[in-house]
């Protein structure tokens, strides 16, 4: 292998190299201003993380696996993941062998950015080796490899039912810039190689690509021009890039290190916050899964429209999508990239300013303490339970059976947990609540915390500081007074299809000890999505400006899904869940508590 | 003064023609939902803050449309949204409030 041009330059390579230097400005200062952005503490944190080696390889691990290989789509969507995973690892393993050939071959040029990505127009064949041929059937087969995932993005774009999608985002001008110059490259490259596979060599896609144009075309002057339109394919792609969806690409490497860091968001929209919202690839997913976009009206309200107007400025499009949210937490669950959606929402509404600021000072909780006083074991049954009274009753009921001493701490009223405050984005009065909370429950001495709302449990868990209590769901804390032997339900004739509520499940992580119980009472059916991917009732206090009327719809697509296996009742441990439920279903909603009440 | 062990109620007249609707106005034009609300007072008899501060939806509701000061009450108001659940004309309460506490203007 030989140069073949004494400079080693052409003017084709411009576009190209005026692209990258771009790119990779941008880059650097998008990394710096995002750094910092960052708090101080948390920046060092980060930077420690970098240099800590077990986090250092978990990040390559993690990079490598999601942004080349694209391991958590395939698990997803293997079609999809096919898709990404050939047009990420290949074009990456073009630019690795080019890399390769040219130290192998002409290394006194590695100096030159384009040199890798060219050449097979500045090289000329002197004699062929087995290296050589190596190197270019794996050149030829990662370009194969990249053009079969082209192919199917192109057909996705406008048949994306084929791989399961039943709505995809609809891209804005740039973004459309950006896709067709990405198109437009690797079918360049495999013509302007084939050009010159006679001079430079080639293998099996570029020799008979080469055949084939000397056959009809007959002459040279056909390489230039697609050498050109090469590189200007690959400027334009990298100039449009940092304002399009591409610039996930990036993004997301700066992203898994500062998750693997464990940094949180703080702001709604700087350091941490910023790296998620230009992760997040437009890819779409998070339309299908969101509850809301079972209406037409809704379908521009989830998280991936959320990001795009955040980038775009457009500041009361941002405000109208976060207060609309239900928080159920499922894009999050699906989404490919980690973009946390509800956490985005909430940081966006604390950044409100009320004229009226809440104060719980003047509220006396030493009548509240008495009450809670008296025994190891506390009920807190929280706000919504009280307006589903069935459900302390049942719970007491089976509390009794099992020879529990339990108080039940807000018999006659409490205070709220929090969580909807906490969710409005007003965290000062959240923390009011939970330290009054707190107050009242360590004074009372126990050591077990029974809690029937997944709102209420799902707080207490992350954000109450109660050292010595153990904070349990009703249908966990059975679940274990079952396999204790102080409750034998009997299993009924009955089937019964268990619904995760949002708080209890993604929120919280509680799959099992649900479906644990309630398969000793009846006969448990599984919904048509369960588990992380059980839709939202439509009930949830998340979403501050959705009215009755428009989550009716939602409700009713949740119960079309729950009831796929046709189930005598449905099941739920969240007092909100259930009432929503109630209003529309067409069988008895109950709560798990009531379910194993009757069985015992 | 002679002392008679009892004195005079103050006048409770509401002079609707004196009274500051302006913040009224305004929520009307943000929450047209809040015009449907008839005094049931399902919100008061479930709000989760009323038995401790006296907070009173329903109360806050007439309390705009007659320009009196809502402020102390919404101060304890604590999201819960139990008013919203029970509110048989299908209120979205919980908006109202936040409307209500951003819109406000301290005098």
């Amino acid at each position: 292998m030989i140069d073949r041009i004494a400079s080693g330059f052409h003017p084709f390579v411009l576009p190209f190299l005026a692209g990258m230097f771009f790119v990779f400005g941008y880059c650097i200062y998008g990394i710096l201003k995002i750094l910092l952005q960052l708090p101080r503490e948390d920046r060092l944190q980060f930077y420690k993380s970098l240099i800590t080696p077990e986090t250092a390889v978990k990040n390559v691990k993690d990079i490598f696996l999601n942004c080349l290989l694209h391991v958590k789509l395939w698990k997803r969507n293997p079609m999809l993941g096919f898709m990404h995973s050939s047009i990420a690892f290949g074009w990456f393993m073009l630019i690795v062998l080019g890399h390769v050939e040219v130290i192998l071959f002409v290394p006194e040029r590695i100096k030159f950015f384009y040199y890798p990505i060219f050449f097979n127009y500045f090289v000329a064949e002197a004699d062929s080796t087995v290296k050589g041929s190596v190197l270019f059937f794996l050149m030829d087969f990662f370009l194969l490899v990249v053009l079969v995932g082209i192919a199917l993005a192109v057909i996705k774009r406008f048949r994306s039912l084929i791989f399961g999608m039943r709505r995809t985002t609809r891209p804005s001008f740039l973004d459309l810039i950006g896709q067709y110059a990405l198109w437009a490259i690797f079918p360049l490259r495999w013509l302007a190689e084939g050009f010159t596979a006679h001079i430079s060599g080639g293998s099996f896609m570029t020799i008979p690509l080469n055949w084939m144009a000397r056959q009809f075309l007959g002459n040279e002057f056909n390489m230039l021009p697609t050498w050109w339109a090469y590189s200007i394919a690959l400027g334009v792609f990298m100039f449009v890039l940092p304002f399009t969806r591409y610039m996930h690409i990036p993004a997301e490497m700066l992203l898994i290190p500062m998750r693997n860091a464990g940094l949180r968001i703080r702001h709604a929209r700087r350091g941490f916050a910023r790296a998620e919202i230009f992760s997040c690839p437009s890819c779409g997913v998070c339309i299908d899964a969101c509850p809301m976009s079972v209406k037409k009206a809704n379908l521009k309200d989830c998280t991936v429209y959320l990001n795009r107007h955040i980038r775009r400025g457009h500041e009361k499009r941002v405000d109208e999508i976060s207060d609309k949210c239900l928080l159920c937490g499922k894009c999050q669950a699906v989404c490919q990239v980690g973009v946390e959606g509800p956490t985005l929402r909430m940081a966006q509404r604390a950044t409100r300013r009320y004229s009226i600021e809440q104060d719980y000072s003047g509220i006396d909780t030493r009548p509240l303490a008495d009450a809670a006083r008296g025994s190891k074991v506390l009920y807190f049954a929280g706000c919504m339970t009280q307006l589903t009274p069935r459900i302390p009753r049942a719970v007491e009921s089976v509390l009794k059976k099992a020879g529990v001493n339990y108080v039940w701490m807000d018999r006659d009223g409490g205070l709220c947990c929090g969580r909807p405050m906490l969710t409005a984005g007003k965290i000062g009065e959240a923390k009011q609540l939970i330290r009054k909370n707190e107050q009242i429950i360590s004074e009372s001495r126990a050591h077990t915390l029974i809690l029937s709302c997944p709102i209420c449990y799902k707080i207490f868990r992350e954000h109450y500081s109660l050292p010595g209590v153990r904070v349990i769901h009703h249908s966990q804390y059975f679940d274990e007074l079952v396999r204790l032997g102080k409750l034998s339900p009997v299993k009924g004739s009955g089937s019964v299809v268990w619904h995760d509520p949002c708080e209890l499940g993604r929120g919280s992580g509680i799959y099992e000890a649900p479906r644990d119980l309630l398969g000793r009472c009846a006969e448990l059916r599984e919904a048509g999505h369960n588990h992380a991917e059980s839709i939202c009732c439509g009930g949830s206090l998340g979403s501050l400006t959705l009215g009755f009327a428009q989550r009716e719809a939602m409700t009713r697509n949740a119960l079309d899904d729950l009831v796929k296996d046709a189930p005598d009742a449905i099941a739920t441990g969240c007092p909100l869940c259930m009432s929503t439920f109630g209003r529309y279903a067409d069988r008895p909603v109950k709560d798990i508590a009531e379910i194993l009440d009757e069985s015992c | 003064m002679m002392e008679f062990g009892f004195r005079l109620s103050p006048s409770s007249t509401i002079d609707l023609d004196r009274a500051d609707l302006s913040l009224y106005r305004k929520i009307e034009r943000l929450e047209p939902d809040m015009k449907t609300c008839m005094a049931c007072g399902s919100c008061s008899a479930t709000c989760t803050a009323g038995q401790y501060s006296g907070m009173s939806m329903r109360k806050v509701i007439l309390g705009l449309q007659r320009g009196t000061d809502v402020s102390g009450m919404l101060s304890c108001c604590m999201l819960c949204g139990k008013c919203t659940m029970v509110c048989p004309r299908g209120i979205n309460t919980r908006h109202l409030i936040l409307s209500i506490c951003r819109t406000y203007e301290k005098k």
